[in-house]
């Protein structure tokens, strides 16, 4: 009997092609799509990661109660000892110490006066020892000009900042500021490079400095105000994150210390967390969205195909198939279309998302005048929930296809055969 | 001797509700059908012929009174009772042969076997003699769409026949036929029956296969208003009858 429906399933076109089209190409968008979505959401993360939060970030918990004022002298004071520790407990991370600071820039001119100057955000990071840190900030492609700092005593300026205070490559420019003490402190700096990122905060009056450079002006000497870890793999792990920042502040908090350092994975700050909940509802409402159109047009088909196939019902109820038996063969039918239409769809948009996530989608063309250089190209991901996602609308769309217009295999009445089937 | 009843109906009445109450498309039936007949329920159209076809077929339950199939009651068996003595003892052939298009002649007549569980061997073997009989084994491996009207409705009679069914209903059999393949199509069944000893129990309005009947049964109005063995005489001579 399989082989009999088998060869019907086969050689009836309209039984199986059509659907199994429609169910490899709703399959293949799904698929597609989450993996498309996946990647935009990794790009935010990635952004987010690179630029302010790492994958986990530790600080000292009183700097992280009032980060948004960039309060440097409660700043984590002595980190080498804490990088090693880190380094060697969790290789799974690559660890980087970095200072946010804020501080006057001062222009002087030919005679040391004031020619210009204004507040500006700091971040210094360790560009002469960490190539990761310059790759994983794109520095190379945010550089507008000049080249990155290979002396203590370069900077990198925003480009607008540049243009705002008139600054040619090679002009010396003044970092004027507080040391974690309290006191007064200053550095001539010359510049040797803009940058434009693309992002408001940073671009409006930011400037780079190499790690040493910042802890001499700021003196903090082996210290920072916030040590990054990313994973390797370059995908946030959130239950890794979460796992790894438990485990590190059951160790490291102390309530009466409000030095002890804090780890936050990322989804705990800045309310990613809540971007990231987003983007799982959003997901699921596009999965459930899907599911649900799909689940309409094989109705439908399958509707047309019972139509089609009243005569064949007809036949197979007259010659003594029972009902259940009748309605279970289309419902197998429609498994074994959603599984062939979901291994076909799943295959096209896995090898579609892959080659976004490989590849990528530059559309830096259409925004010539925007320096959005981290995503300006679109790159899908391709996870393990990609392999298995398609799998929710290619099964269950045609079954409940077939659930819907196979009832009607129940509601005929056998009474009527004779008269239908000599049409 | 007389041969056991296949068919036994007492005082059957069937009922279908109409706006202004009921309408009786069957009052008051009594008819035994023995095993071994080639008879037909014969009358114009409206007359109930397959209506009653339909209740000795267990497709559908009388209103009243009781049908008695096989020594089956009919109208007490439930839908999968129903489908088993469809499965089991009845065959059926259609005006418009309903053969499967997208299967073989071979695989068409090899489905109600498929249904009984048969073993691949002796299904084959039930097929390939029930072809043989109806002249078709060497068009097994044909589709639907490659053979003439008369052929299909061969292959719809190999069906129907290829589970030696203890009786088979055939609705208007050749209706959708040529005088030339209708004679053909008769004496294939009358071969059948008389060969395998099959009951056939035709419902028709047409003269060509009444002039083959044995026995003649006329309906009108739901109800019988003849029922008549026709002599060996009548039946060789190909005479219709003018029943109605």
């Amino acid at each position: 009997m399989i082989r009999f429906l088998m060869l019907g399933l086969l050689r009836d076109r309209s039984r199986s092609l059509f659907p199994l089209l429609t169910v490899a190409a709703g399959v293949a968008i799904t698929v597609f799509m989450f993996c498309f979505m996946s990647g935009i959401k990794g790009d935010a993360i990635r952004d987010s990661a690179a630029f302010q939060t790492g994958h986990v970030r530790i600080t000292t918990a009183a700097y992280h109660q009032l980060e948004h004022q960039l309060p440097v002298d409660l700043a984590l004071l002595e980190t080498s000892e804490l990088l090693s520790q880190l380094r060697a407990t969790e290789p799974e991370l690559s660890w980087t110490p970095r200072i946010r600071f804020g501080c006057l820039l001062d222009v002087p001119d030919a005679s040391g006066e004031t020619r210009s100057q204004g507040p500006a955000l700091g971040m210094a990071v360790d560009l002469r020892t960490d190539r990761a840190e310059i790759e994983r900030l794109h520095l190379e492609q945010a550089l507008t000009s000049g080249i990155l700092p290979v002396l203590p005593d370069e900077i990198l300026l925003s480009q607008q900042m540049a243009t705002q205070l008139e600054l040619q490559l090679g002009d010396t420019v003044t970092l004027i500021g507080g040391t974690v003490y309290g006191s007064t402190s200053m550095v001539n700096l010359r510049l040797c490079g803009t940058l434009r990122f693309g992002i408001t905060a940073i671009d409006r009056g930011g400037f780079l400095v190499d790690l040493a450079t910042a802890r001499s002006f700021l003196d903090l000497e082996g210290g920072a105000t916030e040590i990054l870890g990313y994973f390797r793999s370059d995908f946030y792990d959130m239950n890794q994150a979460d796992l790894l920042a438990t485990d590190f502040n059951n160790r490291f908090q102390d309530e009466q210390e409000e030095f002890a350092p804090l780890m936050l994975p990322l989804h705990r700050q800045s309310s990613l967390g809540e971007l990231l909940e987003l983007w799982g509802y959003f997901s699921t409402i596009l999965i459930a969205i899907f599911v649900f159109v799909m689940s309409i047009v094989l109705w439908n088909s399958g509707l047309m195909g019972s139509l089609r196939r009243y005569g064949e019902i007809g036949i197979r109820l007259a010659f003594g198939e029972n009902k259940h038996h009748l309605y279970r063969t289309l419902l197998y039918e429609s498994v074994l279309i959603g599984l062939t239409g979901s291994l076909i769809g799943g295959a096209i948009g896995l090898t579609l998302g892959a080659w976004l996530q490989y590849q990528g989608l530059d559309y830096g063309f259409a925004f010539k005048n925007t320096s959005m250089i981290m995503s300006s190209v679109i790159r899908a991901q391709v996870s393990p929930a990609a392999f298995f996602i398609g799998f929710v609308p290619g099964l269950l769309s045609p079954l409940l296809g077939t659930l819907i217009s196979g009832l009607a295999v129940y509601r005929r009445q056998t009474a009527q055969l004779f008269k239908e089937l000599e049409v | 001797m007389t041969a056991e009843p296949v068919i036994v109906i007492n005082g059957v009445s069937r009922l279908y509700p109409v706006s202004s109450g009921s309408f009786a498309a069957l009052s008051d039936i009594e008819l035994t059908i023995a095993a071994g007949e080639f008879s037909g329920l014969v009358g114009p159209s409206g007359s109930g012929k397959t209506t009653l076809l339909n209740l000795i077929g267990s497709l559908d339950a009388p209103t009243s009174g009781e049908i008695i199939v096989l020594g089956q009651k009919v109208q007490e068996l439930d839908a999968r009772g129903a489908a088993r003595l469809r499965r089991d003892q009845l065959g059926f052939i259609f005006q418009t042969y309903n053969l499967l298009p997208v299967y073989t002649v071979f695989e068409n007549v090899e489905f109600p076997l498929l249904l009984l569980q048969m073993e691949r061997q002796k299904r084959r073997d039930a097929v390939m003699d029930i072809l043989e009989r109806v002249g078709l084994a060497d068009r097994a491996g044909s589709r639907p769409a490659q053979l003439s009207g008369g052929e299909c409705q061969r292959v719809a009679i190999a069906r129907a026949m290829v589970k030696h069914p203890s009786l088979v209903l055939a609705d208007e059999p050749t209706a959708n036929l040529d005088a030339d393949n209708s004679h053909r199509i008769l004496q294939t069944m009358l071969t059948l029956n008389r060969d395998l000893g099959t009951t056939f129990l035709f419902a028709t309005h047409d003269d060509k296969v009444i002039q083959y009947l044995r026995r003649v049964i006329v309906l009108f109005d739901g109800r019988i208003a003849q029922d008549e063995v026709r002599d060996e005489t009548a039946v060789s001579a190909g005479t219709p009858g003018g029943y109605f």
